[in-house]
C-alpha cells in the first residue's frame, strides 16, 4: 500500500549538501528495495511513534473520572506538533476490528511530560466512547491527527464566561487546567493567569454526572474561578433568561458555550438580543429535516449507491464499503469533508442546500450532508 | 428458470433439485454468510494484522539473510524463508485483502483499494480480471478465461485446435513464470493482439502500467537486493529468482486445484442468462474444488484451499471459510450435490490429467467422456465425469 509519508526526518538547513544527497540517494534505495510497499511499511513494525511515521500515540493510562466517564492519557507520535487548550484532537481506534474516528477535545495545557489526554464520557449507543470508558486497554496503539478547533481563550485576557452543558465541559477543562495547573499541594494561581476573570455556568442532569466537578469546585474554593452548578433534578432545565441573575456581571463578559444545539440556539438568540459576543462549540447533530435522497457515486472508488436523505452521506456510504475520512461525526471538526463535484446535499442540521455544478469542487461535510439528490464526489 | 434447470440426463448433478430447492439453498447461504457477517470483529482483525506481521519480519529476516547468501547456510535458509514469506503476501494476504475480505476494518493500510502485492500483475489489473470475471463468470465457457488461462483447453466443451497439443508444456511454463502469465491475462495480451486493439490508448495506458511494475519488481529482487549483498550479489540474485520460481509453482499449482480437477462442472454461456441468486450460488457450489490438508497448508493457499467457501463468498474474511466449510458441506449433503475435495497431491495430479487428456480432441482416447453426447442445442451444461 502506497503511502508517501517520507521515513527520514529531512535534513536540516545546516547540513552539509554531500549529507542531504546521501540521504536522498539511501531513501531512494530503501524504497527501491521494498516495493510494491514503502520502506515505513517496515519501519512501522519496529517503532510506530517515530518521527516520519503517520501519526499515531500509545494509549499511557486510562483514570475513571466518574461511573461513565474516563479520562485517557496518550503518548503521542515523534511529529506531534503541540495543542492550545480548547482545541480538540481526532483519534483514530480500532473498536471490534473497525477503525473508528472521533473528536475529542484535549483537557489540559501542553504537559511537561510531552503526553496528551481527552476525557470521554460513555453516552448511550456510543460505540467509541463506550469503548474507550469500559473496554480500552492500556498499551493499545491509536492513530491520531494534528491538533484543531478554534474554541481556545485569547491571549491576552479578559473577562470571561463559560457556559456548559454535560460533555461540553471538556474543552472548557482543557483551557482551566492550563491557566490553573491543580498540584498535590492545591490549584496554582500563575502570573500568566491574573488577567483571565472566568466565571463557569456548569449545566448536568444530575450532581454525580457533572463529571470534572471536583476540579471545578477546587478552583472555586481557591477563589480561581466563579462556578455556578445547575442540576436539571434540583434546580430544573436551565433558562437563558435567569443567566443574568446567576451572572450578575454578564454584560461585561464574553461568553464561550459548548454544549448541545437547543441550548447553543437558545444562547445565540439571548446574546444577540442583549448584543453580547457569543463564542460557541455545538458536540451534537440535531436532524431537521430530511429530504428525498438519491443517487452518490464516488469518483476514485467507483462505488455508486442509493443514498436515503435522512441519514448523513458519510454512514451510508461507510456501510457500502467506501473507505470514507471521518471525524467527529457531529459537524465539527471538519475531518470528513470531500469536494462536491455534481448534485445536491441538504446539511441535517439547518436543512440549508448546497448545490454543486460540473466543474465544481464544493467541500462538503459528509457527516451531516444528506443526498437531496444525485450526487457525484471526488473521493 | 434456466436451461441448466431443464436438464434431466444422468450427468446434469442438479436435475434432482426443483426451483424452489435452488432458492431454499441461496437463502440458507444467505444465512451461512451474514452470520459471519455479525460474529466478525477484533479476533479476525488481530488475525490479518498477525499474518501481515510475520510475514513482514520473515521477509525482512530472511532478505537481511541472504546478504551473506555466499554461504550455503545462509542461501537455503534465506531462500526457503523468502518463498514462504512470497507465498504468504501473494495469497493469505494479497489475493485477499484485494478481494475486500478485510475492507470492513477501515483501516487505509489494509484495503482493496489501496493495496498492492508482490506481483507482475498491477493491483488494479488484477481485481477487474479477478473479482470482476472470473469471480462473476465462474466457469462459464467462453466467459471465463480462468479456464485454461486462453492457453489451454480445460473442458470438453473448448473447441480443439492443434495448438493445444503442446498444452501440458505451455501449462509447465505457465506455472513456472506463473505471475508474468498472471500479467498478460489481466491484460487480455492474447485478445487484444488477436482483434488488434494493441494501439488503443487503453491497452497502452494499461501495458505501460504493468511493464512499470514489472520493472520496479525486477529491479527489487533482480538489481538492489543483490547489488546490497556486496559479494553474494550472485547468490542473492539466484536466492530471489528461486524463491519467485517457488512461489510460483506452488500459486499455480493451488489455483489449478480450484476449478480444473475432475469432477468440477462448467456452464454454457446462455445457462446463465437471466440467473437468480441461488443458481448463482449453485454454480460457484459445482465449478468449484477443495483442497484437505494441515492448517498450515492451509494459510499457504490463502484458504483458497476453501475454494468452494471462497467461491460462495468471496470477500469473508480468509479465516472464516474453515469454520464455516462443515455447515458447507452439510447443506452439498442434504441436496444432494458433490462437495468436490481432495489432497493436494490428489487434486494437482487430477488437473494435470485434464490438462495432459484435452491436449488431444475429445475423442481420441479410448476414454469415453460423454457416452450420450446431447444434441448441441440442449445441452446446456456438461459434467466432466470422472
Amino acid at each position: 500500500m502506497a503511502t508517501t509519508t517520507a521515513f527520514v526526518r529531512l535534513t536540516s538547513p545546516g547540513t552539509p549538501r554531500w549529507m542531504t544527497s546521501l540521504k536522498d540517494g539511501a531513501r531512494k534505495v530503501a524504497e527501491l528495495a521494498a516495493t510494491p510497499l514503502v520502506p515505513s511499511d517496515y519501519l512501522d513494525i519496529i517503532d510506530p511513534l517515530r518521527r516520519g511515521a503517520d501519526l499515531r500515540g500509545r494509549i499511557e493510562s486510562i483514570h475513571a473520572e466518574t461511573a461513565d466517564a474516563a479520562t485517557i492519557v496518550i503518548r503521542p507520535g515523534a511529529d506531534w506538533a503541540g495543542h492550545v487548550p480548547g482545541q480538540y484532537v481526532r483519534i483514530g481506534i480500532d473498536v471490534d476490528g473497525v477503525r473508528q474516528w472521533r473528536a475529542y477535545s484535549l483537557t489540559h495545557g501542553p504537559r511537561a511530560d510531552g503526553r496528551i489526554s481527552v476525557t470521554v464520557k460513555a453516552v448511550p449507543e456510543g460505540k467509541v466512547s463506550n469503548h474507550l470508558v469500559h473496554d480500552a486497554r492500556v498499551g493499545t496503539l491509536v492513530h491520531l491527527e494534528q491538533a484543531a478547533g478554534e474554541f481556545v481563550l485569547p491571549p491576552e485576557g479578559g473577562k470571561f464566561l463559560f457556559v456548559t452543558a454535560g460533555s461540553g465541559i471538556t474543552p472548557v477543562i482543557g483551557m482551566l487546567r492550563n491557566l490553573f495547573p491543580v498540584t498535590d499541594s492545591g490549584a496554582v494561581a500563575l502570573p500568566r493567569s491574573a488577567a483571565y476573570d472566568i466565571t463557569v455556568v456548569h449545566v448536568a442532569p444530575t450532581e454525580p454526572d457533572s463529571i470534572f466537578l471536583a476540579n471545578l469546585r477546587e478552583l472555586d474554593r481557591a477563589g480561581l474561578i466563579t462556578l455556578v452548578a445547575r442540576y436539571d433534578d434540583t434546580h430544573g432545565v436551565l433558562d437563558v433568561a435567569d443567566l443574568v441573575d446567576l451572572v450578575p456581571d454578564l454584560d461585561a463578559r464574553v461568553t464561550l458555550a459548548c454544549g448541545p444545539a437547543g441550548l447553543l440556539d437558545a444562547l445565540g438568540a439571548h446574546h444577540a438580543e442583549r448584543g453580547l459576543e457569543l463564542l460557541t462549540e455545538q458536540f451534537r447533530v440535531a436532524t431537521l429535516v430530511t429530504g428525498e435522497g438519491g443517487t452518490v457515486s464516488f469518483d476514485k472508488s467507483g462505488i455508486a449507491l442509493e443514498a436515503t436523505g435522512d441519514r448523513p452521506i458519510l454512514d451510508q456510504a461507510e456501510d457500502a464499503g467506501v473507505l470514507m475520512p471521518s471525524g467527529c461525526r457531529m459537524g465539527v471538526c471538519f475531518g470528513c469533508v470531500l469536494p462536491l463535484r455534481e448534485g445536491v446535499v441538504r446539511d441535517l442540521r439547518s436543512g440549508d442546500i448546497t448545490t454543486a455544478v460540473e466543474g465544481d469542487g464544493v467541500n462538503i461535510q459528509t457527516c451531516i450532508s444528506a443526498a437531496a439528490g444525485p450526487c457525484r464526489i471526488d473521493h | 428458470m434456466t436451461v441448466l434447470q431443464k436438464k434431466t440426463t444422468a450427468e446434469n448433478p442438479i436435475a434432482h433439485l426443483t426451483p424452489e430447492d435452488i432458492e431454499q439453498i441461496g437463502r440458507e447461504l444467505d444465512a451461512i454468510r451474514a452470520e459471519v457477517v455479525a460474529a466478525r470483529g477484533e479476533s479476525d482483525a488481530a488475525y490479518i494484522r498477525k499474518v501481515i506481521d510475520v510475514q513482514r519480519k520473515l521477509e525482512l529476516g530472511s532478505r537481511a539473510v541472504l546478504l551473506f547468501s555466499l554461504f550455503p547456510p545462509a542461501w537455503i535458509a534465506g531462500t526457503a524463508g523468502l518463498t514462504v514469506a512470497k507465498i504468504l503476501e501473494n495469497m493469505e494476504i494479497g489475493h485477499n485483502v484485494m478481494h475486500g475480505q478485510w475492507d470492513w476494518m477501515r483501516d487505509p493500510k489494509i484495503h482493496s483499494t489501496t493495496w498492492e502485492w508482490d506481483n507482475a500483475s498491477p493491483a488494479e489489473q488484477w481485481k477487474h480480471s479477478h473479482n470482476e470475471l472470473h469471480h462473476t463468470y465462474t466457469n462459464v465457457v467462453g466467459k471465463d478465461n480462468d479456464l485454461g488461462y486462453g492457453i489451454m483447453r480445460v473442458d470438453e466443451d473448448q473447441k480443439w485446435v492443434p495448438f493445444y497439443v503442446a498444452q501440458p508444456l505451455w501449462n509447465f511454463i505457465n506455472a513456472c513464470f506463473f505471475e508474468y502469465g498472471i500479467a498478460a491475462y489481466d491484460l487480455e495480451l492474447g485478445k487484444n493482439i488477436k482483434r488488434k486493439r494493441t494501439k488503443t490508448p487503453e491497452f497502452k495506458a494499461k501495458l505501460s502500467q504493468t511493464l512499470r511494475k514489472i520493472r520496479k519488481q525486477a529491479t527489487k529482487d533482480y538489481v538492489v537486493h543483490p547489488l546490497l549483498s556486496g559479494p553474494s550479489a550472485l547468490n542473492t540474485l539466484a536466492a530471489n529468482f528461486v524463491a519467485n520460481l517457488g512461489r510460483n509453482l506452488w500459486t499455480h499449482s493451488v489455483i489449478m486445484c480450484g476449478h480444473f480437477p475432475e469432477g468440477v462442472s462448467t456452464f454454457e454461456k446462455k445457462s446463465i442468462e437471466g440467473e437468480t441468486k441461488g443458481e448463482w450460488y449453485v454454480r460457484q457450489m459445482l465449478g468449484s474444488a477443495n483442497i484437505t490438508g494441515s492448517r498450515a497448508m492451509h494459510i499457504a493457499t490463502g484458504n483458497l484451499s476453501y475454494q468452494i467457501e471462497h467461491h460462495l463468498f468471496p470477500d469473508l474474511p480468509s479465516n472464516r471459510y474453515q469454520e464455516i466449510a462443515p455447515k458447507v458441506e452439510a447443506l452439498f449433503e442434504r441436496y444432494g450435490l458433490t462437495y468436490t475435495t481432495g489432497s493436494l497431491p490428489k487434486q494437482v495430479a487430477s488437473a494435470w490429467h485434464k490438462v495432459i487428456r484435452l491436449s488431444l480432441p475429445n475423442d481420441f482416447l479410448s476414454r469415453k467422456v460423454n457416452p450420450t453426447p446431447l444434441p448441441a442445442r440442449e445441452r446446456s451444461e456438461t459434467t466432466v465425469a470422472a
